[in-house]
């Protein structure tokens, strides 16, 4: 790849637009994704992220927009002269053929792939990728749910498609198969260095694989940014509230600061910067100390391993979800009186509605 | 499967051998009166022998297997593809189809023989007296058997998937349609091809009233001459529909398989 080819972004989605009746899916979106970049949409259904990748896949028609890849124009391309890998919701795999010949299909339908003994060699290289070269002569029905996914993801990367489009392609697995298959799309995709555009609702997910994460909602971005940018910096309160778990607490903003709990924390760009608001407070950013004299009791105490999950009950009968380390849960029994020390980490404050 | 109880087997012994009973007793009734010989009891088979030198009986078996052949080419040709696109690209248009093809069966024989008479007067320009011209009233006759056993193909896979990912594979419409499509609801179509080629080998009501002669109309006026032949040719007309009836799916397993 020359440097110059590097520098240009994979993709380059302007402006789409789409509506469907009432309804507007897309509604002016814009994104750009580099070579070989993994970036995840994330956003609640009918926020219109399905619909971005189906654009791009030339499934989908829009209203206005133009999709750049690589350099070309391709909005008016059909779907079938694209080159886009996509593996899809549903079980997608050919049921009439056996797992090669469906990591074949694509291939066969390419001219400069039409000698059969290189599309075999390279079938069962895909194959060996997502670790299914002994299944290679059963049929779809033979295979589990994990496992044809891994032979739709091999079909999809057999073409050395242009972009990699993946379309919530693990929930319908069930939670331990979904987070293996996840590592190992993102450990193939480092491999390939394939550009990638991952859709789903899974917030664990997106974060989890992703180089940047796009927050959508109601047909437009409310926020990209690395998973750790997202999480700690959100630009909005809809971002800090879909994103990671939030308890907001009324507080009062003066000079940049949220004053709450007799403490105060620094509030984050975008937040309400003066005058009452509700602080969306993470999990891990308060500490527990023990004390007796508070009138916030301790809740329940739900033990996850290294850490454990306190909900605290404050004066107001609001609940405080904390995140405390495992060893201090004994320090923290249901009935106990806890204040609280706040960490010097901004909190997004959002106004509070009407 | 589970285990069955054994009142439940034994009442679906007496209700199957009462259906197989009411379903079986006329077969044999034919069987018996086609092989009788004389009044005194004897059985030979010179009615079944007799088949193909009664007048006009064998050109009308070929007429109506062309007749069924025709059928099944305008259910591959107009009526699969018409339900696959419709399926794919203008699912608003299920509805309006569906009824579209049930039509036949709502409207009786006699209406649509006064309704297509003078359409088949006009047609006799072009294709002279031909009993071949049926085939186009025997195609529009299939359709509401052929629309639903493509139909319950098309609804039991995934289509719209497998043709989205034929196509972002680099499929063009007619490929992914052929290639993916197509054998996945081949149970369907080879339904809907036998259930039609049984209704045209059976038809009499329309080829009758229109005067053509196909072989239930010959296999008609035999009976008033000829009873034994009559019955021996429509017991072997059975025959041949329920032998297609089997052959037809199990081949299409067989291929799928292997």
């Amino acid at each position: 790849m020359s440097s110059n080819e590097s520098s240009l972004p994979a993709v380059q989605l302007n402006s789409l637009r789409r509506a469907f009746g009432p309804v507007v899916a897309l509604n002016d979106f814009s994104l750009e994704i580099a070579q070989g970049e993994l970036v995840a949409l994330l956003g609640p259904s009918g926020c219109g992220k399905t619909t971005a990748l189906r654009a791009l896949a030339g499934l989908q028609d829009l209203d206005a927009g133009q999709i750049v890849v690589q350099g070309k124009d391709i909005t008016s391309l059909r779907a079938s002269k694209r080159d886009m890998g996509m593996v899809f919701q549903s079980y997608s795999l050919f049921p009439h053929m056996t797992a090669q010949e469906n990591v074949e299909y694509g291939l066969r339908l390419r001219k400069e792939s039409r000698q059969k003994v290189g599309r075999a060699k390279r079938a069962i290289e895909m194959l060996e990728l997502v670790g299914l070269d002994t299944q290679a002569k059963r049929f779809p029905h033979q295979l589990s749910g994990g496992q044809q996914q891994r032979v739709a993801l091999a079909r999809a990367l057999a073409i050395a498609p242009d972009v990699l489009l993946l379309d919530e392609p693990l929930s319908a697995l069930d939670a331990k198969v979904r987070s293996q298959l996840r590592d190992e799309i993102r450990r193939i995709q480092l491999e390939l260095g394939t550009t990638t555009l991952f859709v789903t609702h899974d917030q664990e997910e997106a974060l989890g694989v992703a180089d940047r994460v796009g927050v959508m909602s109601e047909g437009s971005l409310a926020q990209i940014a690395s998973p750790a940018e997202l999480y700690e910096r959100p630009n909005s309160a809809l971002v800090a509230e879909f994103v990671g778990l939030t308890t907001p607490l009324p507080c009062e903003v003066i000079d940049r600061r949220a004053h709450l709990l007799g403490s105060s924390v620094p509030v984050l760009p975008g937040s309400v910067t003066t005058g009452p608001a509700l602080a969306l407070l993470r999990p891990e950013s308060i500490d527990l100390v023990p004390d007796k004299q508070s009138d916030s009791i301790v809740l329940t105490v739900s033990f996850l391993g290294s850490v454990c999950r306190v909900i605290v009950q404050l004066p107001n009968k609001t609940l405080l979800t904390v995140q405390a380390p495992s060893d201090q849960i004994s320090t923290f029994s249901p009935g106990s009186g806890v204040g609280f020390s706040f960490r010097e980490q901004p909190v997004f404050a959002k106004g509070i509605p009407a | 499967m589970k285990k069955l109880t054994g009142i439940t087997r034994v009442w679906r012994a007496v209700i199957l051998s009462i259906i197989g009973f009411y379903m079986l007793l006329p077969i044999v009734a034919m069987a018996d009166f086609s092989t009788r010989a004389g009044a005194d009891g004897g059985r030979n088979f010179d009615s079944w022998a007799a088949i193909p030198s009664a007048p006009g009986l064998l050109e009308s078996i070929a007429v109506s297997l062309q007749l069924a052949l025709l059928a099944v080419i305008g259910i591959l040709v107009l009526l699969v593809p018409t339900m696959i696109w419709v399926h794919l690209r203008l699912p608003l248009m299920r509805r309006p189809l569906e009824v579209l093809c049930l039509l036949p069966i709502a409207i009786p024989a006699i209406v649509i023989v006064v309704g297509i008479a003078p359409i088949y007067r006009w047609l006799s320009q072009f294709f002279g007296s031909s009993p071949l011209s049926l085939a186009f009233v025997y195609t529009i006759l299939t359709f509401p058997f052929a629309y639903r056993a493509v139909n319950t193909s098309l609804r039991s896979v995934d289509v719209n998937t497998l043709a989205e990912a034929a196509r972002t594979l680099g499929a063009s419409w007619p490929r992914t349609i052929a290639g993916v499509i197509i054998p996945n609801i081949r149970a369907g179509i080879l339904g809907a091809c036998v259930i039609s080629i049984a209704l045209v080998l059976g038809e009499f009501t329309i080829s009758s009233l229109l005067n053509y002669e196909t072989m239930q109309v010959v296999i008609n006026l035999l009976g008033k001459r000829e009873g034994q032949i009559s019955v021996a040719v429509s017991l072997a007309a059975l025959i041949f529909a329920f032998v297609l009836l089997v052959a037809i799916p199990t081949s299409g397993k067989k291929q799928e398989v292997g």
